[in-house]
């Protein structure tokens, strides 16, 4: 049985201009590229040419410098901008499609975002703020604050609701930028950089808690980044873009392990491979000895390790009863030694 | 043609835009003098309710309800400025000139937030509307104010209610283009957060942009509190009275005590009106997070009786979400 997929883009085109529609023609048959697209059309490709789809209940990352179009992609979800070309559904329907008040509906009740900078409206307070989702949707003044207040909780901010945003540190405004995502419990969470504008500890603590609380109220989430160990860290699957193009899209293991472009090689270099190799890029077709303990070819590294420190001499790689390989100590060191040699 | 007619032209040559503006003035009272008489009959009903109201009282009750007001709207302390404003004017003989400049400023001021506001808005939907409504302000800001009052008198007659009418004609302009441009500047990121939860347009402009844009606003509306009563002195050449009227006469029978008395009223009139109206624009947080009727007399009336009845000394909050 195949599920419809939350989030579902398919060829997805943006070109910012007057001249949108021949700089399409002209992109879509392959005759300009985003700079000469800018040259001979005054227009600008935000996305070109982007397919992805998020699963149910994954964190999707999308990845790629400043101005590569990741924001404007995320804004085609809730269409708070519109398409050149392309198509984009949510749980299977095309949002194009959607009248003002199904839109308004499939805004409010399916999605929640946050921005890539906060966007709390400073004249509410944090309560109002968080709340806000469920105002628009009219339901009633003391459900809306015992909402607000839970998600308040959920985020390490209960008991700010008097606050004012601007009475809030930089992160404490991030976690209710997440509290008022999360407060109407939407299926749906769009994330643009929400950590970016925070120093590195205050973005561990906060990539920790969003990762146990969308495990725990099962969310499917598209979360933009442009940080590559953040993707690492957050995504079930990541996609790399570029210039508005979607280069690679994998696990975080096969962009680390098999970048199928220069660009995804360059990027992924600063990154150990130590962490996502298995037994089956590390085994060589050496025979090996019956006594020597057993891994399965997507054995991590570190469960490997963890038998040679018990003395194992070499380890034999099996798929059921065939026998794919053998690990020798030799072969161990020659991964970290080629993984060094990488950075 | 010889060289001198080419090189003074228009010794000549005219454009008839005198005799023009006078057919169309005389086509507009001819043709549509019952549609001007009309629109005078609420402008008059207003202005009548009023004026009945604050002439009609004691004076010392007026004096209490405009310091009260005061205190309510904003703090005590622009109740009590109110309250030896009001006082002021009684002393210096301006009383009932000054009851009949509150009343027609009131109205005037009434009619421009009413017409101003929703035309602001509507400029900042539309970028036709605002191209149609521009140029009409800039003609409207730079015509000399005395210009209105021959059209005026033609079409409306003379007294208080053309007088209410030409003010606030002559006030509405700055409100119109403050709350244009504050709508216009309200942050994208915010509006835009906000259509990412689903909120209609109308809730968008009520719950986020209205608040984000009203300082703004409020200067225009400051603005227009204080063209009005610019106004006044000149409007009482169509016979509007009032203190306006204790300046004008000032002027003409070089009367320097009756000047100063109309000028000093207009001036302390002017401070509570303007500290009055700008209060209606405070914010909850401004007022320290209480509502507009939970502090000043009636939010000490609520909390005493609350505590006579319940024994509870907090005044009931009544919105917080
Ligand atoms: N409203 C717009 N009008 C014209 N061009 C735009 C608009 N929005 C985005 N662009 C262009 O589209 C491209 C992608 O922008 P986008 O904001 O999606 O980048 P981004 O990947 O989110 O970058 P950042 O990490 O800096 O946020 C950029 O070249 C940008 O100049
Ligand atoms: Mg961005």
């Amino acid at each position: 049985m195949t599920t419809t997929p939350p989030v579902h883009c398919k060829n997805l085109w943006k070109i910012f201009g007057a001249r949108s529609a021949e700089a399409l023609a002209a992109a879509q048959a392959g005759k300009v590229d985003k700079e000469e697209a800018l040259k001979q059309f005054g227009c600008v490709i935000g996305v070109a040419d982007a397919s992805f789809t998020v699963n149910e209940g994954e964190v999707f990352c999308i990845m790629g410098l400043s101005g590569s179009g990741k924001s404007t992609v995320i804004r085609h979800v809730n269409r708070l901008i519109e398409p050149t070309a392309g198509q984009v559904h949510v749980e299977g329907r095309d949002v194009m499609a959607l009248n003002a008040t199904e839109l308004r509906n499939v805004r409010a009740r399916k999605i929640g975002m946050v921005f890539q900078h906060m966007a709390l409206w400073p004249h509410k307070t944090i309560a109002e703020n968080v709340a806000f989702g469920l105002e628009v949707q009219n339901s009633p003044r003391n459900k809306r604050r015992s909402a607000a207040e839970e998600a308040l909780q959920k985020v390490g901010l209960g008991g700010w609701g008097e606050r004012y945003p601007d009475q809030l540190s930089g992160g404490m405004q991030q976690r209710v930028g997440l509290a008022r995502a999360m407060a109407a419990d939407p299926d749906i969470l769009l994330m643009d950089e929400p950590f970016s504008a925070l120093d590195p500890l205050i973005r561990k603590d906060l990539q920790d808690e969003f990762l146990k609380l969308s495990r725990e109220m099962k969310k499917t989430t598209l979360f933009i980044t442009h940080d590559l160990d953040e993707a690492m860290r957050m995504g079930n699957r990541i996609a790399i873009m570029k210039d508005g193009r979607i280069v690679q899209t994998g696990t975080p293991e096969s962009i680390v392990l098999r970048p199928e472009t220069d660009y995804v090689a360059r990027f992924v270099q600063s990154i150990s491979t130590l962490k996502y190799i298995s037994a089956a890029e590390i085994m060589t077709n050496k025979p090996v000895m019956p006594n020597a303990p057993v891994f399965g070819p997507s054995t991590p590294l570190p469960a490997l390790l963890d038998a040679f420190k018990q003395g194992a001499d070499h380890l034999a790689i099996k798929d059921g009863e065939t026998v794919l390989g053998r690990i020798g100590q030799a072969d161990v060191l020659a991964t970290v030694q080629s993984d060094l040699a990488r950075v | 043609m010889d060289i001198s007619t080419l090189l003074d032209p228009f010794s000549i040559l005219h454009l008839p835009l005198a005799d023009m503006a006078n057919d169309f003035i005389r086509w507009l009272t001819s043709n549509f003098r019952d549609v001007f008489r009309a629109m005078k009959v609420p402008v008059k009903i207003l202005l009548d309710l009023i004026e009945d109201g604050l002439r009609g009282a004691p004076q010392t009750l007026i004096v209490l309800l405009i310091g009260l007001l005061g205190w309510q709207v904003v703090n005590r302390a622009t109740g009590l400025l109110a309250f030896f404003a009001m006082t002021t004017i009684g002393l210096i003989g301006a009383w009932d000139a000054a009851m009949t400049s509150l009343s027609v400023l009131t109205s005037a001021v009434l009619l421009a937030t009413m017409a101003g506001l929703p035309v602001g808005i509507l400029c900042s939907r539309s970028n036709l509307m605002w191209a149609i409504v521009r140029p009409i302000l800039d003609f409207m800001q730079t015509v000399p104010s005395f210009t209105y009052l021959v059209p005026v008198i033609l079409l409306f007659g003379i007294g208080n209610v053309p007088g209410v009418i030409v003010t606030a004609f002559f006030a509405t302009p700055p409100l119109i283009r403050l709350t244009n441009l504050a709508l216009r500047s309200v942050r994208e990121d915010l509006v835009e957060a906000g259509n990412a939860f689903g909120a209609s347009p109308w809730k968008l402009l009520w719950a986020i942009e209205m608040p984000l844009a009203r300082p703004t606003i409020m200067a225009g509306l400051n603005q227009t509190v204080m063209l009005s009563l610019a106004m006044s002195v000149i409007a009482s050449m169509i016979s509007v009275a009032g203190l306006g009227r204790l300046v004008l006469v000032g002027i003409s029978q070089l009367d320097m005590a009756r000047a100063a008395t109309g000028g000093v009223g207009i001036v302390l009139l002017a401070m509570v009106f303007d500290r009055i109206t700008q209060g209606f624009g405070l914010t909850r947080r401004d007022r320290n997070g209480h509502s507009l009727w939970e502090q000043g007399p009636v939010g000490h009336l609520r909390a005493l009786f609350s505590t006579s009845q319940k024994t509870q000394d907090i005044p009931t909050e009544e919105e917080t979400l």
